[in-house]
């Protein structure tokens, strides 16, 4: 089948499968390697991209649901104004470790910062509480997200 | 400390920040090779079986089939692998001894295509009894899991293997002063049998690898913690010379022990053999979890103490669960039995530790193995001695803690960490001796961890007509922070700022040997030989200028004065070797402090158990890189958080019945406790570079020890780990209808 849809502010036609993963179809087909593969269930956030600005778990979302619609990468948000304040925040915190988590991390923040559900340190701890770090002990990463959230940590 | 004007003990930013953040870092599973296959692991349904026949001919003609691989394809090979003991088949042969163990393999264009041939390979199985647990194993008659003698690996580094006894492979015992006596003594003695569970390590890249052979060459592409250590044995396995295989190691995605030593390499390989262009595999999740886990461990402890709180003996019998195949389950024996004792001062111990074969997956290393194991087991029982003598469990370890100097362990390094100042700061920082509402308790934990491994590495450094410098250095970016730490090393060195030294991954081809990235040791380590080879480049430097004052400036200058052109380079190597006979019985490199404090509350009606407040401190020596340390010991909290309250692989009849991620629960941003301090203690007392020594995993035996004394502390039993709702519920049900519930006898 064919698929139209918006990628990192760039317009994709392709012929997929039906049953193409929109993770597979960003790394393989695109070569957008940032969004990473672990759990296949939802459970870790690793693979986290948004879609129509928010977030979903691309291990379990079909390319074919993603037609007409937009999707952002890590490889898009690095690119925009606001990532530098993301980046700035996560770098003085030392908020990531290995990296494999992060991009998912990263685009989940960038979410939920833009809909401003980051209200209080709880919000932020439920707010990520779908994004599974297994090295930082998440302090790090809390830290930088309440500053960016203007909440105090 | 005292912080110079070079980078050193400076929080410097991470130097892959960017790359990782802007999801451009690659990982295995990022690259790409030309002409690259995808392979795909047929794995044993049943535990135990016999293989009567493999019937591969359906799956060969699946389009896009290229080839599939059986164990008939390594008649031409001794195809059993294994550090320690080699005793692992690159792909069953004859004979399944775990759920989860490689059968066949198929290389095919595409992954899917991969995944859709495995399912036409036809496997005729007769299944045997099954050695589920230890218990099974142990028994008289039960079933051999490994029949065949022990033949030592490249790396068992444990002196002579003793025969396997029915199906235990290894026995590490201590003995120390008449025990008999030492309990004669006591006023009390407490003992119990307490039960730890298979963990999951859950890097959350999962073991990826990427192989290519040409001719007698052999290219990997790994997820590998020890590229060295897997490059000398798939030169031993494929019977070519170690220089002919070149293992590149990308960035990590964790690893936490789960990447140590060789894992899906042997089958990577065997199957690019076999289809003649580069294959990649990569496991899911489930596959990961039967590729190597922590050791489950029962133990039976007894420790004597008198009335006026002085600890007499200990004795301590435990069996580790290594599964099917030994991978390092006989170094997380010894390490075991060496973190068992405690360090206190007794009078006299014993430990007689063993390693069982079972039908499960194989286990092999996790963070701070053996400490984790035993720690809490032993802190337990310090405490309930206290408790029993009226004493403040804080004074009782003031009184017999070993202090600096002190030997621990017989013609072993003796204590090179002030532990009492340790423990007195963690209890400071979570409020010891400060009331307590009821269903709220405090504990401490003490312990060392034989950490290290074995001392050799080395790095070259290279500096350029630029005045830049690259440290060459085959340590891997596990997520620690290596390549950050060991730049600033080099830059301290060079009188350079840190972000003019780059630290690049390890290629075997190209970085000099480095044994391993674990055991806490790459700054200790490999970070002593980086700073001897920028040592070498800087003598260089002030040889050319005729002065020691040469500042950096001036280097591209001193290039052009030296050569006679803006080019040329200048080399440095440092080296790090085994003092004396080398022996490990003169170990270890360094002692681990495993030091930490827990608050905990526990909800009487759900039996929930919530970390209040965690210290951990991080006795470093030197702290290259504070900021670092920090978050070393931090993710190591969490961790044991994990281990203490809720991961456990659960098995029935040798098969794992939680292998997802939704079923094998760790910890989430939710988990965070309220107050966590990490106590960084720089005494300059490590081997290391400046006085540095490891950090990283003692925190994760420290906090689930911690934990453990503190759900005892409120009032709770504890015998297994991990502590979930429903045990903790059950305990408190029985507490109840006693009319000890809560309690309120705890003194303090």
């Amino acid at each position: 089948m064919r698929v139209e849809l918006e990628v990192n502010g760039d317009r994709v036609v392709r012929e997929i499968e039906s049953h193409e993963l929109l993770l597979d179809f960003l790394r393989d087909g695109l070569g957008l390697t940032g969004a990473k593969r672990s759990c296949d269930m939802q459970a870790c956030g690793v693979c986290t991209v948004l879609v129509d600005g928010r977030p979903v778990s691309s291990c379990c979302f079909l390319a074919a649901d993603a037609d007409g619609r937009s999707v952002l990468t890590i490889e898009g948000l690095a690119e925009r104004p606001e990532f530098e304040r993301l980046e700035d925040a996560f770098t003085r915190h030392a908020a990531l470790q290995c990296g494999f988590c992060t991009p998912g991390m990263l685009l989940t923040v960038a979410a939920l910062l833009e809909t401003g559900e980051l209200t209080s340190t709880d919000e932020v701890k439920r707010g990520l509480a779908g994004n599974l770090c297994r090295c930082t002990g998440y302090r790090g990463i809390l830290e930088a997200v309440c500053e960016l959230a203007r909440v105090t940590a | 400390m005292q912080v110079g004007a070079g980078p050193l003990g400076r929080s410097v930013p991470r130097r892959d920040a960017d790359e990782k953040l802007r999801g451009r870092a690659q990982f295995a599973g990022d690259i790409l090779v030309p002409h690259m296959l995808h392979g795909k692991v047929l794995r044993s349904p049943h535990p135990h079986a016999r293989i009567a026949s493999v019937d591969t001919g359906e799956a060969e003609q699946v389009p896009g089939v290229v080839c599939v691989l059986t164990a008939a394809d390594l008649a031409d090979l001794d195809p059993y692998w294994g550090h320690a003991i080699r005793d692992r088949p690159v792909v069953a042969v004859d004979r399944v001894r775990f759920a989860g163990e490689p059968v066949a393999a198929v290389a095919a264009e595409d992954e899917s295509t991969a995944a859709a041939a495995l399912e036409r390979v036809v496997v005729d199985y007769e299944e045997l009894e099954v050695v589920g647990t230890i218990e099974q194993a142990l028994a008289p008659d039960a079933p051999v899991v490994n029949e065949g003698p022990l033949r030592p690996g490249l790396f068992h580094g444990l002196g002579e293997l003793a025969p396997a006894e029915g199906n235990v492979c290894y026995r590490y015992h201590i003995d120390r002063g008449e025990i008999e006596a030492a309990f004669a003594h006591a006023d009390f003695v407490v003992e119990g049998e307490y039960v730890f569970p298979a963990v999951y390590q859950y890097a959350m890249e999962t073991h990826t690898v990427v192989a290519q052979v040409d001719g007698g060459e052999i290219t990997l592409w790994s997820s590998c913690q020890h590229p060295f250590l897997v490059r000398a044995e798939i030169a031993a396995l494929f019977e070519v010379p170690i220089s002919n295989v070149r293992i590149v190691v990308p960035y990590l995605g964790g690893g936490f022990g789960s990447k140590s030593y060789t894992k899906m390499e042997p089958i990577a390989v065997a199957l690019a053999r076999k289809a003649g262009r580069p294959v990649r595999i990569q496991n899911r999740v489930a596959e990961s979890m039967v590729t190597t886990r922590r050791h489950g461990m029962r133990c039976r402890m007894r420790t004597a103490g008198n009335r006026e709180g002085r600890l007499l003996g200990r004795e301590v019998e435990c069996w580790f669960d290594t599964g099917a195949y030994a991978d390092n389950g006989p170094r997380v024996t010894a390490t075991a039995g060496d973190a068992a004792p405690g360090p206190y001062r007794w009078t006299a111990y014993r430990v007689d530790a063993a390693c069982v074969y079972t039908n499960t997956a194989p286990a092999g290393s996790y963070r701070a193995f053996g400490a984790t194991h035993l720690q809490w087991i032993g802190e337990l029982q310090v405490d309930e001695l206290a408790r029993r003598a009226g004493l403040d469990p804080l004074e009782v370890r003031r009184l017999n803690l070993c202090t600096p100097g002190e030997e621990l362990r017989a013609g072993g390094k003796p204590l090179d960490a002030d532990l009492i100042g340790d423990v007195e700061r963690v209890a400071r920082a979570v409020g010891w001796g400060s009331d307590k509402p009821a269903g709220t308790g405090r504990g401490l934990s003490v312990g060392l961890l034989a950490a290290g491994a074995h001392p050799v590495s080395s790095a070259i450094v290279r500096m350029e007509a630029d005045g830049n410098a690259v440290v060459l250095v085959g340590t891997t970016e596990v997520g620690q922070g290596a390549r950050t730490v060991l730049a600033q090393i080099a830059a301290e060195e060079l009188q350079l700022p840190a972000e003019r030294v780059t630290v690049r991954g390890a290629d075997t081809r190209f970085t000099p040997y480095d044994r391993s990235t674990g055991a806490s040791r790459s700054t200790t380590v490999a970070g002593l030989a980086v700073k001897r080879a920028a040592e070498q480049v800087r003598r260089q430097l002030v040889e050319i200028a005729g002065s020691e004052e040469v500042e950096s400036d001036s280097y591209p200058e001193l290039f052009v004065r030296h050569f006679g052109l803006a080019g040329g380079e200048l080399i440095g190597r440092g080296e790090v070797a085994p003092e004396g006979s080398g022996s490990y019985a003169e170990g270890p490199v360094f002692w681990e402090v495993c030091v930490g404090a827990a608050e905990v509350a526990i909800d009487g009606d759900t039996g929930r158990v919530l970390v209040v407040k965690t210290a951990t401190v991080a006795d470093v020596g030197r702290a290259i890189n504070p900021q670092l340390v920090e978050r070393q010991d931090e993710g190591g909290t969490v961790q044991g958080i994990g281990n203490a309250l809720y991961e456990e692989m659960v098995y029935e009849d040798g098969l794992l019945l939680n292998e997802t991620l939704l079923d094998y629960r760790v910890p989430t941003f939710e988990d965070l406790p309220e107050e966590m301090h990490c106590i960084i203690v720089e005494n300059e007392d490590g081997p290391g570079p400046y006085g540095a020594k490891g950090c990283g995993e003692g925190s994760l035996a420290a906090v689930t020890a911690a934990v453990a004394t503190a759900i005892a502390d409120a009032g709770v039993p504890v015998t297994r780990l991990p502590l979930t709702p429903e045990r903790v519920w059950r305990e408190i049900q029985h507490l109840k209808e006693e009319g000890s519930w809560p309690r309120s006898d705890v003194p303090r």
